[in-house]
């Protein structure tokens, strides 16, 4: 019966050290996936801008600068895209640089009714907001994933097992321009300024 | 706000999990009570009987429904949600004719980003009333359901809130849970409507039963008692089953949206659209986002509306969605100013 003892809690130990790890790479998985899934909506929303600029084009010879900023914008988000997942805080710059150049855009969109009202335009108006509450709930279910994975394995006692694990916490998707926090609405109702 | 749920989630999953096991084996085994109970009387019946009579000693009865009942179970999990689609009528969205149903597809689109789940199926329900529901057996196989009231009466936002509810439902399995209730249901109503038949038809020759012993008779009654209170209590099942879950669904759509307030406002759009949801029948009713058959008892709480009610109370669950918009928003407006 004495030997029996001890058995009974190294079994519980290890069983409780292998239900950790495995929750910890689970979680670390998740996260990894979490953010596979911002890119590929990056990937859309940089797809989508040339159709954008190409339809808003011909009706905005005297916004030049406007439409160049976003093609400007979005070459460079491409380009650091292309860093990988290293480079979290250089991706989440340049995509914002992009956001604000894509709003003032739909601002001035906004400002001509006669290329609103063409259906074209309408639709990727559609397809825009779309994309950029993609961005936004992507960018959400990757910092709800990672905080959870970043508290795991700050907790005791699952922090005992995190450098087996190898764990690192994860950075997170931060959103410096407030404007930003808000999606950005796209609203259709609104009178155009004269 | 997203902390208690994103940690229940595992435990909710594993729960709908077991219940859904635990009502097919429930299923079976009421079956198979009336199969074998049924075997049993008939044999304290014939065990009396003359030498050359026939003597009722192998259970076929038993056998029988119980493999009926497996057969049924299995039939009814696998297709269950087809068999509620269908009883709908709804139609699959799959090429986007108007800009409102490519507004729906990107909508659900965004929201299985947000829950982190595959995108499931979408499916219009040709009903002027705004009702949602899903169905599905796990966040592979899904479906979402709006009804086209729904469409021509909310916004984006509420639309968007609606449907990451529903999400909520499938993330949860929830569906599986409800979606297998519908189709047993369904079938229990089925078969006790084929049985009565079949009483009513050899209800001629009973009077042999009297000479039987008090065990005979108790077991008898007992027995009748369970058949005609069959569908009642699965009924009763689909009642409970679904309104807590509501609440929890509603909780999940804001952490989805992390809008709260537009969730708030459809259900107040749903609530005050009177009509009840006539494509929606009462087999499918506790799937839905509010109860489809309008009925006055969700309007309050208590033993009653708690006994017979499918849906919470909406002005409770209004109520507690504006708790969390305004909590949200202060917390924002915070440490900005």
């Amino acid at each position: 019966m004495g030997s029996l003892i001890p058995l009974i809690i190294v079994l519980v130990v290890g069983g409780w050290l292998i239900a950790a790890y495995n929750g910890l790479v689970s979680l670390k998985n998740q996260t990894i996936n979490a953010f596979k899934q911002i890119d590929v909506q990056l990937k859309r929303r940089h797809d989508l801008i040339p159709n954008l600029v190409n339809a808003v084009k011909g009706a905005m010879d005297f916004e030049k600068s406007t439409l160049e900023a976003v093609i400007q914008a979005r070459n460079q988000a491409v380009k650091v895209g292309a860093a990988g997942p290293d480079a979290i805080k250089q991706i989440s710059q340049a995509e914002n640089t992009l956001s604000s150049a894509l709003q003032r855009l739909m601002v001035v969109v906004e400002q001509y009714p006669q290329l609103k009202a063409t259906a074209n335009v309408g639709q990727l108006q559609e397809e825009l907001t779309s994309t950029e509450n993609r961005i936004a709930f992507a960018r959400q279910l990757y910092n709800d994933t990672a905080t959870q994975y970043n508290t795991k394995q700050q907790q005791f006692p699952t922090s005992v097992v995190a450098g087996i694990a190898k764990a690192q916490p994860a950075d997170l998707w931060e959103i410096e321009d407030r404007q930003e926090r808000a999606v950005p609405q796209v609203d259709l109702s609104m009178k155009p300024k004269v | 706000m997203s902390d208690p749920t994103a940690l229940n989630l595992f435990q909710q999953q594993e729960a709908n999990r077991r219940r859904t096991a635990l009502l097919v084996i429930g299923f079976v085994a009421f079956f198979a009570w009336l199969g074998f109970g049924g075997d049993y009387i008939y044999h304290l019946y014939t065990v009396d009987a003359p030498r050359t009579a026939y003597h009722h000693t192998f259970p076929w009865f038993g056998i029988l429904l119980s493999l009926v009942a497996v057969a049924m179970a299995s039939y009814a999990y696998k297709t269950g949600p087809d068999k509620v689609l269908w009883s709908t009528g709804a139609r699959e969205v799959v090429d986007p004719a108007t800009d409102r149903e490519r507004q729906l597809v990107n909508v659900v689109e965004e929201m299985a980003i947000a829950a982190g789940v595959p995108r499931p199926r979408i499916w219009i329900v040709d009903d002027p009333d705004p009702n949602a529901f899903a169905t599905g057996t796990d966040p592979l196989h899904s479906h979402v359901a709006v009804t086209q009231g729904l469409l021509d009466l909310c916004n984006r936002d509420e639309l968007q809130a609606v449907v990451a509810h529903e999400l909520g439902h499938v993330k949860n399995l929830d569906v599986r849970l409800m979606t297998t209730l519908a189709a047993l249901v369904g079938a229990v109503a089925l078969m006790h409507d084929g049985a009565a038949r079949v009483v009513r038809l050899g209800g001629g020759s009973r009077d042999r039963g009297k000479k039987a012993g008090p065990l005979l008779l108790i077991l008898l009654v007992v027995w009748i008692l369970s058949w005609i209170l069959a569908p009642i209590i699965a009924q009763l099942l689909a009642l409970g089953v679904s309104r807590k879950r509501e609440y929890l669904a509603d909780d999940m759509s804001a952490q989805f949206t992390r809008n709260p307030l537009a969730l708030a406002s459809a259900l107040q759009k749903i609530e005050g659209a009177e009509a009840p949801t006539t494509h929606i029948k009462r087999g499918a009713a506790h799937l839905c986002i509010a109860d489809p058959l309008g009925r006055r008892l969700t309007s309050h709480e208590g033993l009653f509306a708690d006994a017979l009610a499918t849906h919470p109370p909406m002005a409770k669950r209004i109520a507690i969605l504006r708790g969390m918009g305004y909590a949200q928003l202060k917390k924002e407006a915070g440490p900005a100013r």
